[in-house]
Parts: C-alpha cells; sequence; structure tokens
C-alpha cells in the first residue's frame, strides 16, 4: 500500500509541476490542482497508513491511543482541501478575466514570439 | 467583566473579523457608513496594540518579558490551537496598526470608490496579518496566511485593469505554489514529531533520532522556501516589484508589512526550532540566509537603479529591505537581531509612506515624465508656460512643496542619511557587526561581514541617486504636459503622519532600542517563551473526568 500512495503522490507531482510550468492558463490551473491532491495525499500519510481504526474515541473510556489512527492529519487535509478550493476558484475568475482582457490565454498575457 | 490582557489577545483577531464580516451586509453605496466602521476598528486596533504592547514589556531587565498564552479550546497545552503574545509579536500587532490606520484613511480619498468590498478585504488582511503574528501552532499559521493572501489576491485586483490582472495572475500562481510548499513543510514535519505546536516543537527537535533528522530538516527547509517566497529573497523574488508596483496604492501600502511575515515567521520559528543548539548558527540554514540576503541587496540595488518608474523602484526598495533583514537573520547574533528589528519598524514605515507618495505624485504625470531621466530629455519639449514660470522663478506651488518635503523624509530614510530613524537603524546594524566583544571571541571579522557592509552602503547609495533623479523630474523641473497633482488633504495626512511616526522614532531611539534589544535577546533564549506556553493554565478545571 505504501507503494501505491507513494507512486500516486510521485505521478501527481510530477504532472503538475511539468502543467504549471506550461505557458497556458488552462495547464496551470490543472497542475495546481493535481498539486494540490498529492500534497493532501502527503499530509495523509504524515500521519502513518493505518486500515481500519477509528479517529474518534468514546466520551469517558480510557483509552489506548495506540489503536486509533491520528485524526489530525485528517483535520489539516479538509481544513487544506476547503482552502485550496477556494484559492483554486478565485484563481479561475483571474484567469478568465486574464482571457477578456487580453484576449488569449498565455500566461503573460501575449503570445511569445517564436 | 475587566478585560484582562489575556482576553484582549484574541481581540486582534476578532475585531477585524467582525467588522469585516458586517460590512458584506452593507450597500456598497453606503460608503460613508463603511468607512467609519472600518477606521473605529482600525482606531480599536490601534489602541488594543499599544495596551498590548505595554503589557508585554516590563522595565526591568531580568524578566524575559511577559508572555500571554490564549487557549482556544480551553485545552492543555500542547493540544488543540492556542494564541501567543510576546514582545515580537506585540510588536508586529502595534506596526500593523500603525500603517493600516493611515492607508485606510489614504484609501477614503477616492481609492475605496474603484472597486467593490475595498473595505472588508483590507479588515481581512489585517485579520490574517494579525492571526499570523499571534499564532502559536504552525497549522493556523498556514491558515492565517491563506486569509491574508487570499484577501491580498482582492487587494491587488482592486480597481482592475490589464496590468493589474497579468501580474495578479502571476502573483496568486506563485503564492499558491508557495502554499502548497508550505503544506509539504509542515506535513513533513508533523510527521517527524507529532506536534504542530511551536513550543512543543521546539522542546521535541532536539530529541529527534538520527534516522529522523533528514526528514525533519527537509520539512524544515521546504517550510522556510514558503517564508522566503513571500519576504522576496533573491532568486524567488521576481514577482514582488511588479505586483508591488501595479496593486493600487492603499493595497502597495499595507503589502510593505506583507512581505515582513514572512521574515517575523522565519526569526520567530529557525531560533525556536534550532537556536538551543548551535546547529543553527553553523550549519546550512544561517549561512543560507546570509547569502541568500546579501543577493537579494544587490538585486534590489540594480533593480532601484534601473527602475523606470517610481512604483518599481519602491518594489524594489521592499526587496531591499527584506535582503537587509535575511542577511541579518544569518548572522545569529541578539545585537545584530535588535538592529535589524528597528530596521524592520523604520523601513516598514517609509516604504509604506513612499508607496502611497509615489500615487500622489504620479497622479500629475503623464507617462513621458515618468520615464528613465535621459530617455526623457530625448523626446521632452519645453512647455511654454512651464518655461515662463521657471524663467520668472514663480513660488513652487504648495502642493508640490509639500510632497517634495515628504519624498525627501522617504529619501533619508530609505537611504539611511541622519537624521531620521533609517540611519540609526543601519548604524546599531554596522556597529553590531563590528562590536568589539564579538571581535574579540573571534579574532578577525569574517569577510561576509565586510561584504554586508558594503552592500548595506551601496544600496544605500543607489536608493539616494534612483530618488534624486525621480525626485528632480518630479518636483524640480516638472517636464512636458505636467499638470499640479490633485491631493486630497486626508490624502497627504497619512503620508506625514507615517513619516512623523518614524520621526518620533528617532526622537525616543532609546527606550525603542532597548526594547528591541530585550526582544532581540528573548528570541535568541526562547527558553521562557516554551515554558510559558507549556506551562499556561487553564480557565477552568477539565470539563469532563475521565472513567476508568
Amino acid at each position: 500500500m505504501e507503494l501505491i500512495l507513494s507512486l500516486g503522490i510521485g505521478i501527481l507531482v510530477g504532472s503538475g509541476v511539468w502543467l504549471l510550468l506550461r505557458p497556458r492558463t488552462y495547464q496551470i490551473i490543472i497542475g495546481l490542482g493535481l498539486l494540490s491532491y498529492a500534497v493532501n495525499l502527503f499530509i495523509f500519510s504524515a500521519g502513518r497508513l493505518i486500515v481500519g481504526r477509528p479517529p474518534v474515541t468514546q466520551t469517558g473510556v480510557r483509552v489506548d491511543p495506540a489503536t486509533f489512527a491520528d485524526p489530525v492529519p485528517q483535520a489539516l487535509i479538509l481544513t487544506a482541501i476547503v482552502i485550496g478550493f477556494a484559492t483554486t476558484a478565485l484563481f479561475l475568475v483571474i484567469l478568465l478575466a486574464s482571457r477578456g482582457l487580453t484576449g488569449t490565454d498565455h500566461v503573460d498575457g501575449e503570445e511569445s514570439d517564436r | 467583566m475587566k478585560l484582562s490582557p489575556e482576553h484582549l489577545v484574541i481581540a486582534p483577531i476578532l475585531i477585524p473579523l467582525i467588522a469585516g464580516a458586517l460590512q458584506l451586509f452593507l450597500d456598497d453605496r453606503g460608503r460613508k457608513l463603511k468607512a467609519s466602521l472600518s477606521i473605529l476598528s482600525t482606531v480599536a486596533l490601534l489602541a488594543i496594540s499599544v495596551l498590548l504592547l505595554r503589557f508585554t514589556h516590563t522595565d526591568d531587565e531580568a524578566s524575559g518579558g511577559k508572555i500571554a498564552v490564549y487557549l482556544l479550546g480551553n485545552w492543555p497545552p500542547p493540544f488543540a490551537i492556542n494564541l501567543v503574545l510576546d514582545r515580537l509579536s506585540a510588536m508586529m500587532l502595534a506596526l500593523t496598526a500603525t500603517l493600516a490606520l493611515p492607508t485606510l484613511i489614504f484609501s477614503m480619498g477616492r481609492w475605496h470608490k474603484a472597486g467593490v468590498h475595498f473595505h472588508t478585504l483590507f479588515l481581512l488582511l489585517l485579520m490574517g496579518l494579525n492571526g499570523a503574528f499571534l499564532t502559536g501552532d504552525l497549522f493556523n499559521l498556514f491558515v492565517f496566511f491563506e486569509v491574508m493572501l487570499a484577501a491580498s489576491y482582492g487587494l491587488v485586483l482592486h480597481g482592475s485593469g490589464l496590468l493589474r490582472v497579468k501580474a495578479g495572475l502571476h502573483y496568486i500562481a506563485i503564492n499558491l505554489v508557495a502554499s502548497l510548499l508550505f503544506l509539504i513543510g509542515v506535513a513533513l514535519i508533523y510527521g517527524v514529531t507529532g506536534t504542530l505546536n511551536m513550543a512543543d516543537l521546539a522542546i521535541r527537535i532536539p530529541q529527534i533520532n538520527e534516522t529522523n533528522q533528514t526528514m525533519l530538516e527537509s520539512g524544515a527547509a521546504i517550510l522556510s522556501v514558503a517564508f522566503l517566497i513571500k519576504a522576496g529573497m533573491w532568486p524567488l523574488s521576481f514577482w514582488l516589484p511588479e505586483t508591488y508596483a501595479v496593486a493600487p496604492a492603499p493595497s502597495a501600502a499595507i503589502f510593505a508589512i506583507m512581505s515582513k511575515v514572512g521574515i517575523y515567521v522565519l526569526l520567530r520559528l529557525a531560533l525556536l526550532f534550532f537556536g538551543s543548539d548551535p546547529g543553527f548558527s553553523e550549519g546550512p540554514g544561517a549561512q543560507i540566509l546570509l547569502y541568500g540576503g546579501l543577493a537579494t541587496i544587490g538585486f534590489g540595488t540594480v533593480g532601484v537603479l534601473a527602475s523606470q518608474t517610481l512604483g518599481r523602484f519602491a518594489g524594489f526598495s521592499v526587496l531591499i529591505s527584506s535582503g537587509t533583514l535575511l542577511a541579518s537573520m544569518g548572522l545569529v547574533q541578539a545585537e545584530v537581531t535588535a538592529g535589524a528589528l528597528f530596521y524592520l519598524v523604520s523601513s516598514t514605515l517609509a516604504i509604506s509612506a513612499l508607496f502611497m507618495l509615489i500615487e500622489l505624485v504620479e497622479r500629475g504625470q503623464n507617462l513621458a515624465a515618468s520615464v528613465l531621466a535621459v530617455t526623457m530629455e530625448a523626446f521632452g519639449y519645453q512647455d511654454e508656460e512651464i518655461e515662463n514660470e521657471e524663467i520668472v522663478g514663480v513660488a513652487i506651488p504648495r502642493t508640490i512643496a509639500v510632497l517634495g518635503t515628504c519624498f525627501a523624509a522617504c529619501a533619508i530614510l530609505l537611504v539611511g542619511l541622519p537624521p531620521l530613524s533609517g540611519f540609526i537603524a543601519k548604524f546599531v546594524i554596522l556597529s553590531a557587526i563590528f562590536s568589539p566583544d564579538i571581535a574579540s571571541q573571534i579574532d578577525i571579522i569574517p569577510a561576509t561581514s565586510w561584504w554586508f557592509m558594503a552592500l548595506l552602503i551601496l544600496s544605500g547609495l543607489a536608493t539616494l541617486i534612483a530618488m534624486s533623479r525621480s525626485g528632480i523630474h518630479a518636483f524640480w523641473a516638472p517636464s512636458v504636459d505636467t499638470t499640479l497633482p490633485r491631493v486630497l488633504f486626508i490624502e497627504i495626512i497619512p503620508v506625514a503622519v507615517l513619516l512623523c511616526t518614524t520621526l518620533v522614532l528617532t526622537i525616543q531611539a532609546g527606550p525603542v532600542m532597548r526594547f528591541m534589544e530585550a526582544t532581540a535577546i528573548s528570541l535568541h533564549a526562547p527558553q521562557p517563551y516554551i515554558e510559558g506556553v507549556m506551562n499556561a493554565p487553564t480557565m477552568l478545571p477539565p470539563p469532563m473526568e475521565v472513567v476508568e
């Protein structure tokens, strides 16, 4: 499972970085999307890969923390997803504004000479 | 109930949040109401930050300064979220509020009409800034960073226009990537240490075993890249001058402190996490900061000389300021840090005033006037009217006189000439670098210190050249078609107020410097901070008892 997860993160980051370095705004936003998926998975892996253990404890019962999954990374991911979603939406608006104002989808607002 | 300082700690976050949210319900045409609400909350912020500053700084030398810890969920640390106020945070809060009030007043001249929701965005930016200065754990730092950045995206684009959208696109893309790096760094650090609380991290990091050391260090490195992008260290800073130059004047003025957030975080975390063992001052981190800072000063110096417009000039001044701070941090000496903190306050005030001033000056100019001196003479023809004026020697118009005086004051501050505070700041940094007690420990002064001194002085010279050049063209020999800028009273007053603040800094340099020294010492010996956070008492007994 570790192998699949790390390969998945690696492929996502690789594709994301490649897209990020492309000159079209659409490629940038897809690249950013892929990167943020990769980062979320990465945060998840920071809490160790554990299967079949609950993250929430019962009230009033003394429990052994070792039998539980770490809830903090999951909370972090939720926050990161929300923030990432909002900023991506904002970026999308700027992208459209740039497209409308410059008439091109190049990141610099003008086609390069080549 | 009497509000104790412990409860006031959260006010700098709550006030702008509530005031900003309330304004969403108001119609955008009711600007008077909105503006007065914003002014009111900023005044409150200023008052509270001064109170907090006085709370943290007690005059007796022995104590490490008071630390107020606000436990949001009333969980005992290191669990859950907490806010921590110490001297450095209180100083940054006060600086933010000092900048915010004049900037807001300035924007009421005309900028807040240039687009929707200016006041909400502005207040949310303040909330993000204050939160970033107060927070005691890494993940909330990320959250407040994002609040700050999201608001800043809106403020860069305020007033719209082609240039702003183009620069905004780059700015947002770069900052989104920086945020992702931030998250990766946080995840790595959490994966190794199992905590996000800064004080707890400071305790656990020295105990990390050998195998995890690399993970931790790479996490810290990735994290600091995110902050260095924000602070604008040289290879990561190409977005900065353009964005700051095209941002509307009040936004740019408050952005002057935004790049200092990166500096603040680096200063706090580097010394807190790696300060206790000698690793930081000798390890690669300090070297990178030092050389990166020197490169940034160099880049900023070249940029200042090459700038064709005043806006870009101010953008590069931000870089020089950041570079100086980064290089001083790289030296890891408490005395240098104290000077750097003084420089931080002084240069932030000066740059902020400069951004507002530039907008006022450029208002009267056409494109030709803002082009480089040499190019200008090539296609400049003398307007008859102006020529007559010059021959007769008509008195300089009052507006120009006031603007010119402010411009000169900004120049003196940025260059670091006496008598204003810029001089004191640079003097303290330089004298600390070459101070005798340091020199006696290490026989020779390292070459980098000489480089630092040379670059610091050179950057001042370059700033002086660039500012005299543009000053002559803006005020002394205004060229083709220059009309007198129409400046409102409430637009020039904020600039003057900011400059007067630096005058106060100069006159009160003694007490201010003592404060900075105390701050620097407590930064370099963070034990009271760590203990203060870890031993913070909860308000009530915990709500539930664990049953066997």
